[in-house]
Parts: C-alpha cells; sequence; structure tokens
C-alpha cells in the first residue's frame, strides 16, 4: 500500500462515516450522549482536508491522526486520533507496506486506543471490534494480501461489534446507566467497522 | 424549544461575546472558546487552567480571575473542548511555573486533557493535571467510567487558585487540588430535565410528580426515579448518600446548595435550611456555607449539595481574595 491508496482509505472512511453518521447519532443517543455521528464526520473531513500531497502512508495517518484530534472533541477525537498517529508511526517513512507492516500498525493502534482509554474487551466500546480486527488480521498474513487481511479484519470487527449488544458498559459516558446500557449496539464499534470497511474495499479496488 | 437564543449553532459563542463585553477583566475569543485573565501569563505564578462542555455557567469561564482559574476553555454545549482549545489556553497562562489542569472526570474531558498536556509539553511547558470525581451517586467505579465530576469543582478551584496566587509551586497547587478533591463529595437531584440546544428535546421525561435522585450534570438520568419529596425529604436523601460515603460526623464543613440552573434562590434557601439543620442533627459543624447555582445543568431545575471537610489551611484558602465574574470576595 502506498501513500496515495493510504489517503484513500481516509477519504473513503470519510464518506462512509459521513453516510452514515445519522445512525450513529441514533445509537449513541440510546446510551450516550447522542453526537458521536456529528463529531467523527467533522474529526474525517478534517482528516481528509489535513492529508498531505505525496507523502508515504506513515505521514499520511499521522496527519490525519492529528486532525482528528484537533477537530472531533468528545471520546473519540483522542481515540480514533491516537489510533491513527500511532498506526502511523509505526509505518515509519516506508514508501510502500506490505501486508505484515500494515499489521504491525493495526496493532499499534489498538494498543494506543488501549493505553488512552483503558478499555479492555467487554467493556462494550470500540475495542471490542478492534481486538477481533486486528487478530484475525494478523492470522490472514500468512499467504494473503493486505485486501485479503482487510478484509478478515472488516468481518470480524462486524462481529465483534455485534457482540457488544448484550454486554453491559463499563466505560464512558454509557456506563452511568448500568444495566440499562444492555440491549444497544456500542456507537464506537459501530463506526470501527466503518473504518475497517473502508479499508478493506480500498484495497480490493472497490 | 423555548430558549433565549439566536441560533442554536451560535449558543456558546454568543455567549462568549456577552461574558467578554461584561468583563473587561477578561481576555475573550469567543471563536476559538478561550477566556483568560487580562493579565496572564503572570510570571513566577503558576497557571490554573479547566474546561469542559458548556451549560454549566458559571462554571468554568465565570471562574476566571484573580484567587482562582488563569484561563478556562468551554466546549460546545456538553461537549468536551478539544486538545488546540486546551493547549492554547495552557500557553497563554504559562508564566515559567507550569501549569494545572483541572479536569472533570468525564472520559471525554479526561482524554482531551491529557492529549493537550502532551502537546503543551513538547512546547516546554510543564503540566499537572488533578481529576475531580466527587459524586457519590455513581457507586461502582470498577464497572464504570468512575464517579463524575460536580460540584466539588467549584472548591477544588476556589482553593488551587487562591494557593497560586501566594506563589505556591505546581506540585504543591496539585496537591492542594487533590487534596480538596479527597475530601469533597457530592449528590444532585433533579425535579426537571434540560434541553441542548443543538438536540432541542429534552434529555429525559419526568413525569408531573416525578424526581430524579443522583443525577450527574449533563442532564443524564441518575440513579433512581422516585415520586416527588419535600425539600427537606430531598435534602436527607442527598446528605445520607454522601454521609454513607464519607461520614460527616465531627467535621468542620464547606457546605454547597448548588441550584442546578432552573430552581429559584428561594427555593435553594429552603435547602438550605434543611442541609443546616441535618448538618447540626448529625454532628458536623458548618464553618463556611455557600448558597446559589454554581454549576449547572442548563435549565434543569433541582439541587445539588456538596461538601467538603476542611483542615485550617483549606480554610484559609477558601476565605482568600477572589475576584471572578461569578465569585468575589476580600477584595
Amino acid at each position: 500500500m502506498n501513500g496515495e491508496q493510504t489517503a484513500a482509505w481516509i477519504r473513503r472512511a470519510a464518506e462512509v462515516v459521513a453516510a452514515d453518521a445519522d445512525r450513529l447519532t441514533r445509537l449513541d443517543a440510546a446510551i450516550g450522549d447522542g453526537d458521536h455521528g456529528l463529531n467523527l464526520d467533522r474529526g474525517f473531513t478534517a482528516a481528509v482536508a489535513a492529508l498531505p500531497e505525496g507523502a508515504p502512508p506513515g505521514k499520511t495517518l499521522i496527519a490525519a491522526g492529528r486532525a482528528i484530534v484537533s477537530k472531533t472533541g468528545g471520546a473519540s477525537g483522542p481515540l480514533y486520533g491516537t489510533a491513527l498517529r500511532r498506526a502511523g508511526k509505526a509505518l515509519g517513512d516506508a514508501e510502500d507496506v506490505d501486508a505484515a507492516a500494515l499489521g504491525a500498525a493495526l496493532r499499534a493502534a489498538l494498543e494506543g486506543v488501549q493505553e488512552l482509554g483503558q478499555a479492555v474487551e467487554g467493556d462494550k466500546t470500540m475495542v471490542d471490534a478492534l481486538t477481533p480486527a486486528v487478530a484475525a488480521y494478523e492470522a490472514a498474513v500468512p499467504g494473503g494480501d493486505i485486501a485479503a487481511c482487510a478484509r478478515a479484519a472488516a468481518d470480524a470487527a462486524e462481529k465483534g461489534a455485534e457482540a457488544t449488544v448484550p454486554m453491559q458498559a463499563r466505560k464512558g459516558r454509557a456506563s452511568y446507566l448500568g444495566a440499562r446500557s444492555v440491549g444497544h449496539l456500542d456507537p464506537g464499534a459501530a463506526s470501527t467497522v466503518l473504518i475497517l470497511r473502508a479499508l478493506s474495499d480500498v484495497t480490493e479496488g472497490k | 424549544m423555548r430558549k433565549l437564543i439566536n441560533a442554536p449553532a451560535d449558543v456558546v459563542a454568543d455567549a462568549l461575546r456577552g461574558l467578554a463585553a461584561a468583563h473587561p477583566s477578561l481576555r475573550v475569543d469567543p471563536d476559538a472558546g478561550i477566556v483568560v485573565r487580562a493579565d496572564a501569563p503572570r510570571t513566577g505564578k503558576v497557571g490554573l487552567v479547566s474546561g469542559g462542555g458548556s451549560g454549566h455557567e458559571p462554571l468554568h469561564g465565570g471562574f476566571v480571575g484573580y484567587g482562582m482559574l488563569d484561563a478556562a476553555c468551554p466546549g460546545e454545549v456538553f461537549t468536551s473542548p478539544v486538545p488546540d482549545q486546551i493547549l492554547a489556553a495552557t500557553t497563554a497562562v504559562d508564566g515559567g511555573e507550569g501549569v494545572l489542569h483541572i479536569v472533570k472526570n468525564y472520559t471525554g474531558d479526561v482524554l482531551n486533557f491529557r492529549m493537550a498536556a502532551e502537546l503543551a509539553e513538547d512546547e516546554d511547558v510543564e503540566v499537572a493535571s488533578v481529576v475531580v470525581n466527587d459524586d457519590v451517586a455513581v457507586e461502582d467505579s470498577t464497572y464504570t467510567a468512575g464517579r463524575r465530576g460536580t460540584g466539588a469543582t467549584l472548591f477544588v478551584e476556589k482553593i488551587a487558585g487562591a494557593l497560586a496566587e501566594e506563589g505556591a509551586d505546581l506540585a504543591a497547587v496539585a496537591a492542594v487540588a487533590r487534596e480538596v478533591n479527597e475530601r469533597s463529595r457530592s449528590f444532585g437531584v433533579a425535579l426537571s430535565p434540560c434541553t441542548v440546544p443543538a438536540a432541542g428535546r429534552p434529555t429525559f421525561e419526568l413525569g408531573e410528580d416525578e424526581i430524579e435522585l443522583g443525577i450527574g450534570i449533563h442532564g443524564e438520568p441518575g440513579r433512581e426515579r422516585t415520586k416527588a419529596m419535600t425539600a427537606a425529604e430531598i435534602v436527607d436523601a442527598a446528605l445520607t448518600a454522601i454521609d454513607a460515603d464519607m461520614p460527616l460526623a465531627g467535621g468542620e464543613l464547606l457546605v454547597l446548595v448548588n441550584g442546578m440552573g432552573g430552581t429559584p434562590l428561594i427555593e435553594q434557601y429552603i435547602a438550605y435550611a434543611a442541609a443546616s439543620s441535618w448538618l447540626a442533627d448529625h454532628g458536623a459543624t458548618v464553618v463556611r456555607p455557600i448558597v446559589g447555582p454554581f454549576v449547572t445543568s442548563l435549565e434543569m431545575a433541582g439541587v445539588m449539595v456538596s461538601v467538603c471537610r476542611l483542615t485550617p489551611d483549606l480554610t484559609r484558602l477558601w476565605d482568600a481574595p477572589v475576584e471572578t465574574p461569578a465569585l468575589r470576595w476580600g477584595r
């Protein structure tokens, strides 16, 4: 994956977040404060505007992450911004990255999210989608190209997000609801699916 | 939705323009969302920065001034400020002695302040942070994001601000802020929900004869819904919850009876009368009372009781001169 394809991923992610902003906001209104779609749309729009011309994948992701941190607000800005910045740092200055390198970057993104948000699997957060996604990506690396790995990651994220429905939230504003948070899809897990699906689609040439 | 606004999208900036026009002692950037003491940065003084979602006025912008905050960064209504905004406030008040961030314990606030602290350190500004989490209504911190920061934020900002004004260093100012937080507890009750301007509808529904116990300050539902009660019964519920968490008997207390935004002062004094006699009956002494709307939740009706167990040093710092739009004495 080169810098231009990396930028294409961020642009596609911004498109799908904008298209699904209302759904994300409705999910958030049920168990949070009802601004996830609005905030993430603002953040990814800023990320697209900040994409550098002709930069390698690492620098591209760092610039996008920095813009998301700056413009989003709420908890999702620091979390998604940190994820992209950490992934970008892990990619270094390479002009073209292979499936294994991108896998290591996704692993770094997950670690950054967990370090900042202190969430573990089962807390009903984006970590419940991202953790199985990274594991599935890594499992597909032997013999798989980036597109195959990314598809495995997006499929696993989708299953992980669905699994948040029966969970009781232990992080974020949803946790104040206690048992009343059960029965709702976590909006952060839902947006993680969108962003990984965007990676899968772009690398498959869709 | 009937509100005294021009447009939902302009609520925060329009309010900041009013704050600026009314208080020349403040430097306000309504579009960037930053409120700074006009005399900042003060060389040799630790800077104090707080912030969070708007809708809690006078918190935090109304507490910027001599003896309290050096800067505030208000976010959108009930939405945390962004790191760039916090960073701008931090560098604006750094007088070379470092900056203390006072953060209410909400995930968004905590994360955005943490990112801003990292960015400030990249610019060689030393930052310490204290997280306020005084709300006893959130019971089990292992299974939640932890207790929310509410009424005790007023105590932390006033007392830490007084110590910074005396010239104490960053470690000492951070330590007193943590001490005040550890010695403080709050419990709030809502008689009505509130409406975020951009959302246009109430955050929750309450029946005509219902109240919500254990509320936060963002119109989020509380821990229990009950039938309407008298002021004395409501205050009893609040102080009983606080006392169960931090025994009050024998304490010398700073007590805040805080209107949530939509409750008139006459009712806040009715609540204070109940608090005063409850505390006397339970062997506690109120040495510093304060009554009024200081940490609000838009037009929510209701009351929050906040208590701090004072020490002689904390009492002295509470009494120290302060001159801000919303709190002023001794100067």
